[in-house]
């Protein structure tokens, strides 16, 4: 198995699609951080707007923590589409290529196969995740240092102390591997469907998108129906920067993640089983 | 060829796959022998394919069995797989590695010890050796053909599955391929399984042979006997059609004598009375400008495949 894995990794990072993600992140973050260093006083001064009447703000506000938060926000739709770039192409390419023909006429049982790729494209995910986590906060911490992190959530104004905001983000960052896991799965399943690399992107970012939009609209009917959605959990990581942190929603939606990671790995493992290699 | 033995290395029992409403094969047997090179005939969409695709647990049957090596295909998978290597259509590769670093992945899960000078000795029996830094997509059709040899290879495998393995090649290419199963068989002892849409190829390098059209069996046997007990069509252009047949009006010939047209005479005759024939012909005044013989199991192939195009 680990020959196996360390042969999918070798796939995937020999192919130039795969740096697209890191190259995109690679230019996204430091954008942020530029943009930020000439407007970011007046986007405090925008988040604050309504508490600056009552309260004073001291000190460095606009740090890498209130920027790696901003760019963290960015996860339920912008990141998936970069995990699904590769994840989507993991079964497919193989299709598109004619390669499943080159690697299970080989004593390797498809269970083997299909594991060892979905292990593979897990690791893809955290290496982007790790990456994000690195740009975002090593790069911002050169740029602007470290301070308080100051968050609006509602009506609450949330100030974490500098010595209290680290360990938030690398719990955060190893939340957001986890939801991103899900779409990876789940673009994987659709992988496993189709003979082409497009079809799982465009159904997987679709769900994604019909998902967020459903959450997104108040109304009771739609309301009711979001507990069902993974989307929904995928911004749990936010849950770390509550004060106190609510553990029981953390595992309840970490549990709902991981329930969809193995339903869809599961169905990806049965249906390519029972599938007729015809390409 | 050389006559094979009785130890069975594939054992097909009526094999059957059906998709949706299209029967691609349809209650299947084969047997292929130890050191048999098999030639597994038929025109394009007679199911070959599918046929070579079940015995690689590629695709699943709708019904029959397979035994190789004396172990059902299904139940002792790997371990079969271990000691079989194939070409399956056409030969594709990851375009984004070279030559050698796709036999490199391929050698890793061989289930085998796979050195790199034995990687080496397949790409040089290829003639790839000079290029075997080269991406595969560089690759022309011809040289992607020659590294799916080399891979189905590589193992050292009793047992190779060639789905038409010289396709794409030049005259050269193809003769060498020819030359290799040949090698294969005599010398190494190995079982070649061939799939050709040319009865000429398997008639070059196979003694067992087995013709399908629309996923059934039409004709089996020696490739030898096959083709020495079919009679020759045989056409013999001649100056004076009229006169020729005046000629041989009175003679046996005459009873063998099908159609004619222009100035052409047609005779189902044996091999070995076409000289006969054409003394006849020439010590009676009929000059002979040429003697055109189609086999009957030739034309029948032609016929099958006029009708699958």
């Amino acid at each position: 198995m680990i020959t196996l894995v360390n042969i999918e990794l070798y796939k995937i990072f020999k192919k130039w699609r795969t740096y697209i993600g890191f190259i995109a992140i690679g230019i996204l973050v430091p954008i942020i951080h530029i943009a930020m260093v000439f407007e970011g006083k007046d986007t405090i001064n925008f988040m604050t707007r309504n508490i600056q009447q009552s309260f004073v703000f001291v000190g460095n506000l606009l740090n890498t923590y209130l920027i790696s938060y901003i760019v963290l926000t960015s996860l339920t739709v912008h990141i998936p589409f970069l995990i699904t770039l590769v994840a989507g192409d993991l079964l497919a390419g193989e299709a598109t290529a004619g390669t499943y023909r080159l690697m299970l006429t080989r004593p390797v049982t498809r269970e083997k196969f299909v594991t060892a790729k979905f292990i593979a494209g897990v690791v893809y995910t955290n290496l982007l995740i790790l990456w994000l986590a690195l740009m975002s906060l090593v790069v911002g911490y050169f740029i602007f240092g470290v301070g308080e992190l100051l968050i609006i959530r509602g009506d609450m104004v949330i100030i974490f102390e500098q010595k209290d905001v680290l360990w938030r983000f690398l719990l955060a960052y190893g939340f957001a591997s986890l939801g991103m896991t899900v779409v990876a799965s789940l673009a994987y399943l659709f992988s496993s469907l189709v003979e082409n690399a497009i079809g799982p992107i465009v159904s997987t970012m679709a769900v994604i998108i019909v998902f967020v939009i459903i959450s997104a609209i108040n109304v009771d009917l739609l309301q009711s129906i979001r507990p069902y959605l993974f989307t929904n959990y995928i911004s749990s990581w936010q849950l770390f920067f509550d004060d106190p942190i609510d553990m029981q929603e953390i595992l309840k939606s970490a549990g709902v993640l991981v329930l969809h990671i193995v339903l869809f790995f599961g169905a990806t493992l049965i249906i390519f089983k029972r599938k007729d290699i015809l390409t | 060829m050389e006559a094979s033995n009785n130890e069975l290395v594939i054992e097909i029992k009526n094999l059957s796959k059906n998709f949706k409403e299209l029967k691609a094969v349809d209650n299947l047997n084969i047997k292929v022998f130890k050191g048999d090179v098999f030639g597994f005939l038929g025109p394009n969409g007679a199911g070959k394919s599918t046929t070579i695709r079940m015995l690689l647990t590629l695709i699943k049957p709708s019904s029959g069995s397979i035994k190789i090596f004396g172990k059902n295909l299904f139940k002792e998978r790997l371990s079969i797989l271990r000691n079989v290597g194939a070409i399956v259509e056409k030969p594709d590769f990851y375009g984004y590695l070279s030559a050698y670093k796709n036999l490199e992945i391929l050698s890793r899960i061989s289930g085998h010890d796979i050195t790199k000078k034995r990687i080496m000795e397949v790409l040089e029996l290829v003639g790839l050796a000079g290029r075997y830094k080269s991406k595969v997509k560089t690759f022309s059709h011809g040289m992607k053909q020659r590294l799916g040899l080399a891979q189905a290879l590589l193992h050292d495998p009793d047992l190779i599955i060639l789905d038409e393995p010289t396709t794409g090649l030049d005259p050269m290419g193809m003769k060498e391929i020819r030359d290799l199963i040949i090698h294969l068989s005599r010398n190494l002892k190995k079982t070649v399984f061939l799939s050709s849409h040319i009865l000429y190829e398997v008639e070059q390098v196979a003694n067992r042979m087995i013709i399908i059209n629309k996923g059934t069996a039409r004709v089996e046997g020696e490739v030898k006997e096959l083709l020495n007990a079919s009679h020759l069509t045989v056409t013999f252009e001649v100056t004076n059609v009229e006169k020729a047949k005046s000629v041989l009006s009175n003679t046996s010939w005459a009873k063998v004598m099908k159609d004619t047209a222009n100035s052409k005479l047609e005779f189902t005759i044996d091999s070995n009375d076409v000289a006969s024939l054409n003394r006849y012909l020439v010590e009676n005044g009929i000059d002979v400008c040429s003697i055109i013989p189609t086999r009957s199991l030739e034309e029948y192939f032609l016929k099958i495949t006029e009708e699958a195009s």
